[in-house]
């Protein structure tokens, strides 16, 4: 879980600084969106480079939801008799919803693959043009979208609240004053990166990108 | 004060079990919660009833038997607290509190509210220890322990084996006993020699044995009567990605 949990953490902090290239304007936006798909030229042909990206992920995803459902059917499992009154002491919210938050998050990446890579579910849906894209997506008419965006990046939030300091134990972290700067270091991730990709659509809401 | 026990009732491993409602009256505050459970039990042996099996042994907090889930809680609502420890006093009169045993696969009931721990045993029995005959207590100046460790070690070492780890943890899981384990041997000098097998022995006895696996909630530390610490598990975890890479049993390595 750590380890394709990193690897995909890592493309989203890479993933949202790209976003953020929309308040560059439409040319150095688009700019960047064509350069994706040339990343490696002319050691590997276009697009090699990004299919290489997209398998690696796509296998890191895989992985992370293998792992999660072996977890979730062994403590199924190993609670054959639930109990008939249930305290929870320890209020931790992120590390509750891990299972149901993974599966809310999968398929919002279902929808936003349609939606903003084949262009299916978009209302341009211009490969050419991909502000263009953005800002047909978000329009204001189109509040739906911006609310379905808004649930599952601050579900995202939540995920990597808990899931960022578990990989961190996972992987070893083992003092008491180590563990504070790890629930710190995951909570100012997770919210740099629920703001990181929220201010694009609320941008877009609001006018300041057009 | 007047309280409604909601208990939970098992004839055997193989019965069904259910929840049965009992009234208790004329309760002291000064009682401990497992005094409250004799005094029902007398009523239950004095109207010909079978009295409520519950496990208890020293009654101070130290010998890890008593095993009780009350109102949900892994030994009731204080922190820090075994159910013997456990007062009246933390109850109000007119209460009703639900009594079950602690709920895990590995743990199966052996009536009412005693249940088999013995999967402890089989992970102690997979590294929990150290091979070398001890004989009597040697000098204790002879190895000399960073005050840091020992006092980590003796921390860890507080485990009672109780099981509210487990009967706290979402998943089920018994890292917390283990890590326990790990964390006092592995801090001690005299640990050391075989660090690295004994975590690996250690949790696959755990996983055999049926036991969820952990995902860092922190139920368990929050549940435990002797306050372990979640970081042991951090430890433990250390250890067996160490033990993994080291390819132990290698010479030299």
């Amino acid at each position: 879980m750590a380890v394709t949990g990193i690897i995909l953490v890592l493309f989203l902090i890479l993933h949202m600084l790209g976003n953020l290239k929309i308040f560059t304007g439409e040319t150095s936006f688009d700019h960047y969106a064509h350069w994706l798909r040339e990343i490696g030229t002319p050691l590997l042909p276009s697009t090699w480079y990004l299919w290489i990206q997209r398998t690696a992920l796509t296998v890191a995803v895989v992985a992370h939801i293998v792992s999660a459902t072996v977890l979730a059917k062994r403590a199924r499992a190993a609670r054959p008799v639930p109990y008939a009154h249930r305290r929870k002491i320890h209020v931790n919210y992120a590390a509750r919803t891990m299972r149901w938050g993974g599966v809310i998050i999968l398929l919002f990446v279902i929808y936003h693959i349609l939606d903003l890579t084949t262009g299916h579910l978009n209302p341009q849906g211009d490969p050419a043009n991909p502000y263009g894209n953005v800002v047909q997506d978000f329009a204001a008419d189109r509040w739906y979208v911006t609310l379905f965006y808004t649930l599952a990046i601050v579900t995202l939030g939540f995920h990597l609240r808990h899931g960022a300091f578990s990989a961190f134990r996972s992987l070893g972290q083992q003092t008491p004053k180590g563990e504070r700067r790890a629930r710190a270091a995951a909570l100012v991730l997770a919210v740099a990166l629920c703001v990181g990709y929220l201010v694009v659509p609320f941008a877009v809401l609001t006018g300041l990108v057009a | 004060m007047n309280l409604t026990l909601r208990i939970w009732r098992q004839k055997g491993p193989e019965d069904k079990g259910q929840m049965v409602t009992y009234p208790v009256q004329d309760v002291s505050p000064d009682m401990s919660f497992l005094e409250m459970l004799d005094v029902l039990n007398e009523r239950l042996i004095l109207d010909g009833e079978e009295p409520v099996a519950f496990d208890h042994d020293c009654r101070e907090g130290i010998c890890g038997m008593c095993s009780l889930m009350i109102n949900g809680e892994a030994h009731g609502p204080q922190r820090g607290t075994t159910a013997c420890q456990l007062h009246m006093r933390q109850f109000s009169d007119g209460d009703t509190i639900d009594i079950e045993p602690w709920r895990a696969r590995a743990f199966p009931v052996v009536k009412d509210l005693v249940v088999n721990r013995n999967a402890f045993d089989q992970i102690i029995a997979a590294g929990g220890y150290i091979t070398a005959p001890t004989g009597s207590a040697p000098e204790a100046h002879s190895t000399p322990v960073a005050k840091a460790d020992a006092d980590a070690a003796f921390s860890s070492a507080a485990c009672i084996a109780c099981g509210a780890c487990v009967a706290a943890c979402p998943n089920g899981s018994g890292m917390l006993f283990t890590a326990a384990k790990i964390t006092q041997l592995s801090l001690l000098p005299q640990g050391q020699p075989e660090r690295y097998t004994r975590v690996i022995g250690m949790v696959d006895a755990h996983d055999e044995a049926g036991f969820g696996g952990c995902t860092n909630i922190g139920e368990c530390a929050a549940a435990c009567p002797k306050g372990i610490p979640l970081n042991t598990i951090g430890r433990l975890n250390r250890d067996y990605l160490k033990a993994t890479s080291k390819r132990a049993g290698t010479p030299g390595s």
